[in-house]
């Protein structure tokens, strides 16, 4: 098993708040990698610092063994990281399927090729795939905005898989899901980690998700690692329970 | 209306229409067609910078300008119209380029500061540069290329070119770049993450809205045969943007209802004089209070309201 994303002490400060003080971890090959910790204890700005939304402050990460620190997310999807955000971000007036097309078409071929090409980048068949395993076909044609907010959250998520990346890192996938389509989303996640073979990190704050879905559990607590290791073990440490009792 | 064959089979029927409407109209309508395909033409790039891309630029008079001044200087010098239109693009299109750079810092209000510094000073180039441009007394005696002499003759060339305009823009549009411009308007954050160049798009969304403001201007010049600093000035930039907000930004045939918005209402409130333009502005207002998409979105409204036998329920 290689390492597919390392973290080596990560700092990020924001005047004189250590959002995330001295962070690291490793992610193996195929792992699914579950990040939790009480609201505010930095999983999000270690997102943004590892995914060069927001450059950290000091230290660096490493994507297949090479450094990577502040590289733009653009780069980083040319890499093959891929990412879903914790708030909302489908493209409202295209519709389900365009979505999943844009999401893809820039990694097909180069720009030129595009242009003159097919005006779906040969994708439509790919994205329908996708929208059937995500159970959207339904509503392929209609504006991401007018779907449910479940609905968008699938179809979000969905976009992070179309470019066939190598690391997915999902924020907060589950959020706002209905608990009747959890169970199938967090199915098709499993799905897409074995059969696409790509690595996960997930962060979360329903544990239930957490735990069944996840290979491996890290908590973070003001801006620390406080726990890693098996989903039971991370879930019955004292260290853990005292930081999300304690706040 | 959304189809795409739809929107491009309607935007050439009116091409088509102005084309044979030609035959039987006097030098006056004739020069008022060929101004609504040259404005078009200038309208359907800023909707591209503005409209799909989301990008204000209050500088669209200035590749208008330049456009035409590289066409009523070079012509003179024996160089063929083709190729005068092509430089005016290519000028038009590399300061599009430039003019991309400041919006990849600023949005918004301020993007539109930047563009209107741009536009100020294309302005005091055509006026200023005597040596060059003739200043104040403009250029006069400008030639409309051969066998395209004639005002009927030179309509059938403005809309051939908004023709193959519209073409190109509707191909365009369609493709990957026009879904990635779309998703720069919406999302640029998103859009990065899933690999969209947002640097890229932006600068070519600018850059290829200048160029045909640029082939615009080309076609301008010989069109009323002079030219002068003033008509590419600011009023310029914000009757472009007015047409593309009237017709409806973002949408495909927005500018085409946009121009003609621009070009026949002063002939048809010409009785109210200097009232005109305050007529014209309630009328903007009331339009856009009542349909922020503009004109398109007015009739798309119209379209679906319409009884009908079927269940009428549209899918949500």
């Amino acid at each position: 098993m290689s390492v597919v994303l390392e973290a080596r002490d990560l700092h990020r400060h924001f005047g004189g708040v250590k959002a995330v003080n001295g962070v690291s971890f490793q992610v193996e090959e195929g792992e699914i990698l579950g990040v939790i910790g009480p609201n505010g204890s930095g999983k999000s700005t270690l997102f943004n610092c590892l995914l060069g939304q927001i450059p950290p402050s000091m230290g660096q990460v490493f994507l297949d063994g090479k450094d990577v620190t502040g590289m733009k997310p653009i780069a980083l999807s040319r890499r093959g990281v891929s990412r879903t955000f914790q708030l909302l971000q489908v493209f409202p007036q295209l519709s389900a399927r365009e979505n999943l097309i844009l999401a893809g078409q820039e990694h097909i071929g180069s720009r030129m090729k595009r242009l003159f090409g097919k005006p779906d980048a040969g994708l439509t068949g790919a994205a329908d795939r996708m929208l059937e395993q995500f159970k959207l076909s339904h509503v392929a044609a209609l504006p991401a905005g007018g779907l449910s907010y479940g609905q968008q959250k699938l179809l979000d998520a969905a976009m992070a898989f179309m470019a066939g990346p190598r690391l997915v890192l999902l924020d907060e996938p589950a959020g706002g899901v209905n608990l009747s389509l959890l169970g199938s989303f967090r199915e098709r996640l499993r799905a897409m980690n074995a059969e696409g073979g790509s690595t996960f990190v997930v962060i979360e704050h329903n544990m239930d998700f957490v735990m069944s879905l996840c290979t491996r559990v890290m908590c973070i607590a003001e801006g620390k690692v406080i726990a890693n290791g098996k989903p039971e073990d991370v879930r019955n440490d004292p260290t853990v329970i005292e930081a999300y009792l304690g706040h | 209306m959304n189809h795409p064959y739809r929107v491009l089979a309607i935007a050439l029927l009116l091409v088509l229409v102005g084309g044979v409407a030609g035959f039987g109209l006097k030098p006056y309508p004739i020069y008022l067609i060929s101004q609504w395909a040259v404005y078009t033409i200038s309208a359907i790039g800023l909707n591209l910078t503005l409209g799909y891309a989301g990008q204000i630029s209050l500088a669209q008079a200035s590749f208008v300008g330049i456009g035409a001044y590289a066409t009523a200087l070079l012509m003179p010098h024996g160089v063929p119209f083709g190729v005068t239109l092509v430089i005016g693009a290519a000028i038009s299109f590399i300061l599009g380029v430039l003019l991309g750079f400041p919006a990849l810092r600023v949005q918004g209000h301020y993007l539109a500061f930047v563009t209107l510094a741009l536009a100020t000073i294309a302005f005091l180039v055509f006026r200023n540069e005597s040596w060059l441009t003739n200043g104040t007394s403009g250029i006069d005696k400008i030639v409309r290329p051969f066998p395209f002499t004639s005002d009927l003759a030179y309509l059938w060339l403005c809309l051939g070119s908004l023709a193959i305009v519209t073409l190109g823009t509707w191909w365009l549009l369609r493709s990957p770049w026009g879904r990635a411009f779309l998703a720069l308007r919406e999302n640029p954050v998103r859009a990065s993450s899933l690999g969209v160049d947002v640097r890229m798009y932006t600068l070519l969304a600018f850059a290829i809205g200048a160029a045909l403001g640029g082939v615009s201007g080309a076609l301008f010049a010989p069109l009323g045969q002079y030219i002068e600093p003033a008509e590419f000035a600011l009023p310029l930039s914000f009757s472009l943007l007015l047409m593309v907000v009237v017709g409806g930004s973002g949408s495909f045939l927005g500018p085409f209802l946009g121009a003609m918005v621009a070009v026949a209402l002063p002939e048809v409130l010409r009785s109210f004089q200097d009232y005109y333009l305050v007529i014209y502005g309630v009328m903007v207002i009331l339009l856009l209070v009542f349909s922020p998409d503009g004109l398109v979105g007015l009739i798309e409204r119209a379209v679906r309201r319409r009884p009908v036998a079927a269940p009428a329920e549209p899918a949500k």
